[in-house]
């Protein structure tokens, strides 16, 4: 078995694991880490969206081999000293969430969008990003204004 | 596990990549991003007996201008297209259509050749390398060969590389000054593969319009001094000469009338 080492939230982690293993996988019954959800496997949904190399990635379609080396960041690793990430923190404001299954994705989703278009991140750019990350519950709209009020906060 | 079992390897050179391919041959897939391969084996509609790993190799990881155009190695990913100062000067197709192919997390790790080795046939980057007459460029233990688009992609999901050889790099002409690029599609959700796209190029009175999703590979025409009512026409002949199926997503009919109407949109946009 190919072995495979990586930071995740700013921990060294090491293991064997089966080649065909993906890093979702890896992440939630390796490490623990299930915070990040599994929605569809094949890309689509956005609930399994972590942070590799500071880039947002859907975990399903990443084999954990593929990420030696790499820094992972998931949900786990958002919140600072008991303090919520500014944009957990707009999320439970702005109620952008009700089953709260979509939510990691859209949170590490979201903090990428927000890297790179700062705080001038608008409706209709974060409506348009957010086309790979599903909601069933909420209709979006507080998850926009979520993010918006995320981006003025950390801009 | 979603996928099936197979062994990875990760070569440490493209010489390597290309020796594991030539051994292996029809039993291996080359692995770059995954974005489109990753779904595959997850689903099981792909079962290789080895995954080699390109995606680490510096060698196809350039993305320049050269004099036949713009060459993307096989490691580029899209998001890093995206973001290439060269990307709006000399492929505003390209930079039209981009955002369009998947999702910006996809993106992050699809590369550009990966897309066009898959060869949907209503995939955005080889519609666009259709129209554009890019090439491709395969490489094996037998030598180097440089592939026409218009001979690359053979059907749904079929190209002309043989089982050993590794798709090193894209090439795109650069756009030219008097030409004018268009790009529109239609689907049901924004970032699912189109149901219908287009791409038109218009240079003095030649029009060029790529067609996507319709046959089952990407469908270039010409016309020249084409206007007013004769392009719709030329439209109408196309959609039915391209055929199209009815499937989940739209009907043939349907798919007829896309044709037409985004047809129109794009070719209007090349001439203002």
């Amino acid at each position: 078995m190919p072995s495979v080492s990586m930071k995740v939230n700013g921990s060294e982690v090491s293991a064997d694991v089966d080649a065909r293993t993906l890093l979702v996988e890896y992440l939630r019954s390796d490490l623990g880490l299930t915070g990040t959800h599994v929605g569809c496997d094949t890309s689509q949904c956005g609930a399994c969206v972590v942070h590799v190399d500071g880039k947002a990635v859907k975990s399903c379609t990443l084999l954990a081999v593929q990420a030696e080396g790499a820094e992972v960041t998931t949900i786990e690793g958002m919140a600072a000293n008991g303090d919520l990430h500014p944009m957990q923190e707009a999320f439970r404001e702005h109620h952008g969430l009700q089953c709260g299954f979509c939510t990691p994705g859209m949170i590490m989703a979201a903090t990428d969008m927000v890297a790179r278009h700062g705080k001038d991140l608008d409706e209709a750019t974060i409506r348009r990003e957010l086309e790979g990350n599903l909601c069933r519950c909420t209709g979006y709209h507080n998850i926009v204004k979520a993010i918006a009020a995320a981006a003025k906060a950390m801009g | 596990m979603k996928p099936a079992p197979f062994d990875y390897i990760r070569p440490d050179s493209v010489d390597e990549a290309i020796g594991v391919l030539g051994e292996y041959g029809d039993d291996a897939r080359v692995i770059a991003g995954g974005q489109s391969l990753l779904p595959m084996l997850n689903m099981r509609l792909v079962r290789p007996e080895v995954l080699i790993d390109i995606s680490r190799l510096d060698e196809l990881k350039q993305l320049e201008k050269t004099g036949s155009g713009v060459r993307i190695g096989a490691g580029v990913t899209q998001g890093a297209l995206a973001i290439w100062v060269g990307l709006e000067p000399d492929l505003p197709l390209i930079a039209r259509a981009l955002p369009n192919v998947g999702h910006f997390q996809t993106r992050n790790r699809g590369t550009v050749c990966g897309s066009i080795c898959h060869a949907d046939p209503s995939s955005e980057l080889p519609l666009c390398l259709a129209l554009l007459e890019g090439e491709v460029e395969l490489r094996s233990d037998r030598g180097a060969r440089r592939v026409p688009a218009s001979d690359f992609q053979q059907g749904v999901l079929n190209t002309a590389r043989e089982a050993d050889e590794l798709a090193t790099n894209v090439v795109f002409p650069a756009a030219s000054n008097g030409a004018a690029y268009a790009f529109d599609e239609f689907n049901h959700r924004h970032g699912d593969f189109a149901v219908v796209a287009v791409a038109a190029r218009s240079e003095g009175a030649r029009i060029s319009l790529a067609v996507g999703g319709v046959a089952d590979r990407p469908e270039v025409r010409h016309w020249t001094g084409l206007e007013g009512s004769a392009i719709d026409d030329a439209l109408n002949d196309l959609a039915w000469e391209l055929g199209g199926n009815d499937d989940i997503h739209a009907t043939a009919q349907y798919r007829r009338q896309l044709v037409r109407h985004l047809g129109r949109k794009v070719i209007e946009e090349t001439a203002r």
